[in-house]
């Protein structure tokens, strides 16, 4: 079964302003999807990313390695947190994503897992888009 | 690969004209079985786009079998065996090999296999039609696969560079396969909205056929075939599903008068004015059948009420107050169902021309006030034909001043000058 990755995209928070019950009102809901993920044998990993702040990005241009301070993206939505699924196809992963409590307030972006034998030999030319 | 044209362009004689034929008719079935097999939509592309190509050489050679369809269906399957056999990347290559060498060794497909075929089909415009690619993704796709446009005629159609509509084919492909978008009629709860998305793609591709203002009218015309090609195929499919026959007798209605939309200068002619003796009395005639059968499953949707709507109008003149009535209460219906500005104004029109003037105009009150209509064009010509009914003639000298400050399109600028001048004079 092909795996997916699940990024969850949430709405940044002032985490000084966000209030006690707030930040747990969610947790049964968290704890309900996850535990059912795993009892389906589906869970392959997840876990929640420390905030934005504390996120660098890295690119190398011409043997130059440029580390900047911040997302790779800057926007009002902030990668949160992951889960790994092992699905049988896109529409189960889709549908596991619009359980994540994060799809009503931000997105939940659904990316397929390369598997090895996928990732093209080398030498071997990808297939050219003509 | 998908750059390629289809066979029979630009050439003639029977073998390339019964592999034109054959493109058009079969090549949509004879994909969708093959992907089933080999589990990879380029791969059995590839293999159909050779096999079409080879018939177009022995059918020169050795003339046109009886059975042009069957011809194909093996020599693409024999040629999907091929390049299964070379490529190492599709997944469970030894089963899926296994099962097209035995499908190969029957002698004659059995009845079950009929039915899978039709199937086989209807998961296809599930998987092009899918949600996770994005809208042009999901027209092009269907065009291409479904449809029996070329790659380029596609480009055409949408006014795009072909190798632009090429990578936009290809990298749908590519989604379909490396997320593997399923090849699957959605289950239960999800099948509604999902056959809602496949119909939305089909109007699309009907609309931008029917709504072409410039561009290649040839090819936009096929838009609008192809398109209700694939309403007939879903309604095939799908016979159970009102507004798949609510779509179908929509766009039948609507093209049954596109000889009679535009006179000989390429100018719009509105619906009282057109020439009626151009419609097309056969799309006519299936166009009304196909909304008694959606009718009759007694579901109402959008489609089937925008298809009424337009069965009314085909009957309606200008005076029938009746007509107008029906209209009116159909619109109401439309505006609860799919609330939209466009589909209020069209109420208020309706509710003036159908219960005088005044009652319009309360309806139309509110929506002067709408930001999303402030530089809509039709509210000031529909207030203004409605002040001038309701006998307000200063009201409607501004109302139509206002609507021709707003036209962009010279024709119908001229119209609303006419009609401000009858206003004058009368």
């Amino acid at each position: 079964m092909p795996e997916y990755m699940l990024l969850l995209y949430a709405p940044e928070v002032d985490e000084a302003e966000r209030q006690q019950e707030d930040r747990w009102a969610d947790m049964p809901l968290w704890l309900e999807v996850t535990e059912s993920l795993r009892k389906a044998g589906l869970l392959v990993a997840n876990g929640p990313l420390h905030s934005v702040a504390t996120a660098t990005t890295v690119r190398v241009r011409d043997g130059d390695t440029e580390v900047t301070d911040g997302p790779f993206a800057v926007t009002k939505e902030v990668l949160a947190g992951y889960y790994v699924l092992d699905c049988a196809d896109l529409d189960e992963a889709l549908h596991h994503a619009a359980r994540m409590p994060t799809a009503r307030d931000g997105s939940v972006e659904v990316r397929p897992l390369m598997g090895m034998s996928e990732i093209p030999a080398p030498g071997q030319a990808p297939a050219s888009p003509t | 690969m998908s750059g390629r044209n289809g066979p029979g362009s630009g050439m003639a004689g029977p073998a390339a004209m019964a592999a034109a034929r054959a493109f058009r008719e079969e090549r949509a079935a004879v994909l969708a079985t093959l992907i089933r097999y080999v589990g990879d939509f380029q791969l059995a592309e590839d293999a159909v786009q050779d096999a079409f190509e080879a018939a177009l050489a022995a059918w020169r050679r050795d003339g046109v079998p009886e059975n042009s369809g069957a011809w194909i269906t093996v020599t693409a399957r024999r040629r999907a065996i091929d390049l299964l056999r070379r490529d190492r990347s599709v997944s469970d290559r030894a089963e899926r090999l296994a099962a097209l060498l035995r499908l190969d060794q029957q002698e004659h497909p059995s009845m079950t296999e009929a039915s899978a075929i039709a199937d086989d089909r209807l998961r296809l415009i599930f998987t092009c039609c899918h949600p996770a690619l994005d809208m042009p993704a999901r027209v092009a796709l269907t065009l291409r696969t479904l449809g029996g446009l070329t790659t380029g005629e596609i480009a055409r159609a949408f006014l795009v560079a072909e190798p632009t509509m090429g990578k936009r084919i290809v990298r749908a492909k590519r989604k379909i396969a490396d997320a593997h978008i399923p090849y699957r009629v959605p289950a239960g709860e999800e099948l509604p909205d999902r056959l809602l998305g496949v119909l939305r793609v089909v109007y699309l591709i009907f609309n931008e056929g029917y709504s072409a203002s410039d561009g290649d009218r040839l090819v936009r015309g096929e838009l609008c075939d192809e398109a209700i090609r694939l309403g007939r195929l879903v309604c095939e499919l799908m016979p159970d599903d009102a507004e798949a026959w609510g779509l179908l007798a929509l766009m039948l209605l609507h093209d049954a008068r596109s000889a009679a939309r535009v006179d000989g200068h390429g100018s719009y002619v509105a619906l009282q004015e057109q020439d009626r003796s151009l419609w097309d009395r056969d799309r006519i005639r299936e166009g009304l059948r196909a909304l008694e059968r959606a009718v009759r499953f007694g579901s109402p949707g959008q489609y089937q009420l925008q298809a009424a709507i337009t069965a009314l109008h085909l009957r309606a003149s200008d005076g029938d107050a009746t007509a107008w009535a029906q209209i009116a209460t159909l619109y109401g219906a439309l505006g609860k169902l799919s609330p939209s500005p466009v589909v209020e104004l069209n109420h208020a029109a309706a509710v003036g021309f159908a219960h005088g003037a005044h009652a319009g105009l309360e309806l139309l009150g509110p929506l002067l006030g709408d930001p999303a209509l402030e530089r809509y064009q039709p509210l000031y010509a529909t207030h203004a034909e409605l002040l001038r009914r309701a006998g307000d003639l200063a009201g409607a000298l501004r109302a139509y001043e206002r609507a021709i400050g707003l036209s962009a399109n010279a024709v119908e600028r001229a119209e609303l000058e006419r009609r401000l001048e009858t206003l004058a004079v009368g």
